[in-house]
């Protein structure tokens, strides 16, 4: 199949793009970039005013198979992906049961290879179970394919284990990604601690319960020299122990989710448990923080953290609500609203953050726009508005945070492997 | 003004006006309840349902006795005989109680919030009968009322909340309602049982009771729930009563004429002495009696509200 992308924005940093161009896919693969391609396409779209980016990698998601089927399937989840503009994403593996064996991770793929509607890249568990207590085979594992670790959900509470993890991870080069979180300083806290847990009269979560366990991780990675990725950064003063630890020299690379550079803590007055993350939404300065150390780079990505959960494990009592929210379909358009509109990254500068940079850390060869590579990309009309709605999502879950949100940028073709896999031809 | 809420959940959302038009309209239901016939038929045809999730005697008579005195037909559902314990969520729960085309929900619950998510599922009115460690405006509707009543005013009086200011719904909407009618307050506990940046709510905070009770007008005490210290976060009880509690001794050195005011039940000797509790200054039976007048205003009102919203709707 050829398809003709003619009068796009193309833009990608890791070819020093950017700028009019037409492009043409043939047989999976980019095969020419230029001004004024002519080729006898079976498909070709205007791509005036758009942007032409590479499809995005979204490096931490939940797609809750196998196990929880009722929040989200293999299926589900990547047909909520391309329609987000993300191609490629990191299936965490806090399902039932943990991506902790072989057998599990050969179950994984088998889903995979029959309902996958985009690529998806495989995460063990760290630990057996995610109990905290047992490593995982990281041999036997990467050689199913597996490219990174996290005990997602949870932190290895165990500092040796989680010193022998990094050394283990380092030696089979697979990424270990960390949700940094102090369980003894959680305080069983439903929100940021502050004056709006305390105007609630709800648990509050402190900071400190974060940033310790990074500052722990970090010196771990510095023991082990390997490379280590913190997921969902929340708060200033992990975004300060990033920078610190990347001007030493430290191997570390950090992520944030759209909730915490759009949102803050003032979203939960009201009681919406779409709100009810896991870290909290933080306080202004926070979420300002957040911003900066995107701009400054020490945030090097964007990631959805998409998490889906029924409606009856979202729509009651607060405190009693599951923690997380889904993010593949508004990631790209929050982050043209917040980022693009507002002037603190450009269009280069947010390709890298949802592309670039998680398919390097991930050591995946994904994710741009240079001939010859796998036609994985998005186009996007940057200024059209929408409404964020639950009749318009496709993830099988609705908790989105950004429900009633109007946002700029529309994702209009996603391209996945050389072939148009959205708009969806059929609804399946 | 006019009242235009079908609820009420919290005094946080609420303006002056509308805190001072639920204190008069209660003065003016507060006769009802001398009358040889303590009976008004303004909810005449209503339906009261008390759904209470945690046991609560007095504010559940207290709720029910107002619907009664107002004429409205009253159902009590306490968790130990419903469906909840067969697993009904909170939302499924008050459709069917909508279904059962009730006029109003009460709700007492454990959950901090759980009256706004109640609110958010059903169209008739709901009440909070206290949330959590959130809210419990008619607990601090009626302290306010009775304030008014023995001190004439609210505005420009120094009151201390004094005990678990953490984990009480009655302290934080006694800070709501008091500070929005131009009240100073202060807060006094032990640190452990101050929540954290709640200077922020407007309030000054002591944890010396002697500095809490010297220029105090009135000091609301609240209720020291021992048995319930799941963060393990309370003093030793003999050392509450020895720095926090509410003695004759401390009274000397306050206002001659401070109100003593309790949210009850009293313990007795742990956060306030016997002799306090029954003394001059206290006010503790005052308020179960302005409880009533309360709540009937605010049951009235809601009612009310809800009539209009409907009309409204039929119309359009």
């Amino acid at each position: 199949m050829k398809i003709l992308i003619k009068n796009g924005r193309l833009i990608d940093p890791a070819c020093n793009l950017d700028g009019l161009r037409d492009l043409l896919v043939e047989n999976g693969k980019i095969s020419q970039v230029s001004n004024n391609i002519k080729a006898d396409a079976d498909k070709t779209i205007e791509a005036k005013a758009m942007i032409v980016m590479p499809g995005m990698v979204d490096m931490h998601v939940h797609l809750r198979e196998p196990g929880r089927e009722d929040k989200e399937t293999i299926a589900s989840g990547t047909r909520a992906a391309l329609k987000g503009g993300v191609t490629s994403v990191l299936a965490m593996p806090n399902t039932l049961p943990a991506i902790d064996s072989v057998d599990n991770i050969r179950l994984l793929k088998d889903i995979i290879k029959k309902t996958a509607h985009a690529n998806v890249l495989i995460a063990g568990s760290i630990t057996k179970g995610r109990q905290g207590k047992e490593l995982t085979d990281i041999a036997q594992l990467k050689d199913e394919g597996m490219v990174a670790i996290s005990d997602d959900g949870s932190s290895v509470d165990n500092k040796e284990l989680m010193l022998k993890a990094l050394k283990d991870a380092k030696k089979h080069r697979v990424l270990v990604v960390c949700h940094c979180e102090d369980k003894a300083l959680m305080n069983k806290g439903v929100v940021n601690l502050g004056i709006i847990s305390t105007r609630l009269g709800l648990r509050g979560v402190s900071k400190e319960s974060e940033y310790t366990r990074i500052k722990r991780d970090i010196e771990l990675a510095e023991k082990a020299d390997s490379p280590l990725h913190i997921a969902h950064l929340s708060c200033k003063e992990s975004v300060e122990l990033i920078a610190k630890a990347k001007k030493k020299g430290i191997k570390v690379t950090a992520e944030t989710a759209p909730h915490y550079f759009s949102l803050t803590e003032e979203a939960v007055l009201g009681y919406d448990a779409n709100m009810k993350v896991n870290p909290p939404l933080r306080t202004k300065e926070d979420a300002s923080a957040i911003r900066g150390g995107l701009a400054d780079g020490t945030i090097d990505a964007i990631a959805s953290d998409h998490a889906p959960h029924t409606e009856n494990e979202k729509d009651i009592e607060f405190e009693r609500a599951e923690f997380g929210v889904i993010g593949l379909e508004t990631m790209l358009a929050v982050s043209i609203t917040e980022l693009i509109q507002t002037g603190l990254l450009d269009w280069p500068g947010l390709v890298k953050k949802v592309v670039l940079n998680p398919a390097k850390i991930l050591g995946i060869n994904k994710g741009t726009l240079c001939v010859g590579s796998d036609a994985d990309l998005i186009v996007v009309s940057p200024d059209k508005e929408w409404l964020v709605q639950k009749d318009g999502l496709v993830s099988k879950s609705k908790n989105s945070a950004f429900l009633g949100r109007r946002l700029k940028g529309v994702v209009e073709y996603t391209i996945c492997n050389g072939r148009i896999a959205y708009p969806f031809i059929n609804h399946t | 003004m006019a009242w235009t809420r079908k609820d009420l959940l919290g005094l946080e959302d609420l303006s002056r006006e509308e805190i001072e038009l639920i204190l008069t309209t209660a003065e003016s239901f507060k006769q009802v309840s001398t009358r040889e016939i303590k009976k008004v038929p303004a909810l005449r045809g209503k339906t009261v349902v008390n759904l209470f999730y945690e046991p609560s005697t007095r504010t559940r008579v207290s709720f029910e006795v107002a619907a009664k005195r107002l004429s409205a037909d009253v159902i009590n559902i306490a968790t130990e005989t419903s469906s909840v314990k067969k697993g009904e969520t909170l939302v499924d729960t008050g459709r069917n109680i909508e279904a059962l085309k009730a006029d109003i929900i009460v709700i007492r619950h454990n959950a901090s919030g759980a009256a706004a998510v109640l609110s958010r599922h059903v169209n008739i009115s709901v009440v909070n009968a206290g949330d959590g460690w959130h809210e419990h405006p008619t607990q601090a509707l009626l302290d306010i009322f009775t304030l008014k009543e023995k001190l004439g005013k609210i505005s420009g009086l120094n009151v201390s909340i004094v005990g678990d200011i953490a984990h009480s719904r009655v302290a934080r909407s006694n800070i709501w309602g008091l500070t929005k009618l131009g009240a100073k307050v202060t807060v006094c506990a032990p640190k452990m049982l101050i929540p954290v940046a709640i200077e922020q709510m407007g309030v000054r905070v002591t944890e010396n009771i002697d500095d809490a009770l010297s220029c105090a007008d009135a000091v609301n005490v609240l209720r020291m729930q021992f048995e319930r210290d799941e963060e393990n976060v309370f003093p030793k009880q003999l050392e509450y009563f020895k720095n926090f509690a509410i003695t004759e001794e401390r009274l000397k050195k306050a206002k001659k004429n401070i109100v003593v005011m309790h949210p009850g039940p009293i313990n007795r000797g742990v956060e306030m002495s016997s002799e306090v509790a029954d003394g001059a200054n206290s006010v503790i039976l005052e308020q179960v009696t302005n409880g009533i007048a309360v709540r009937m205003a605010v049951l009235f009102l809601v009612a009310q509200a809800k009539d209009k919203l409907k009309n409204h709707e039929d119309i359009d």
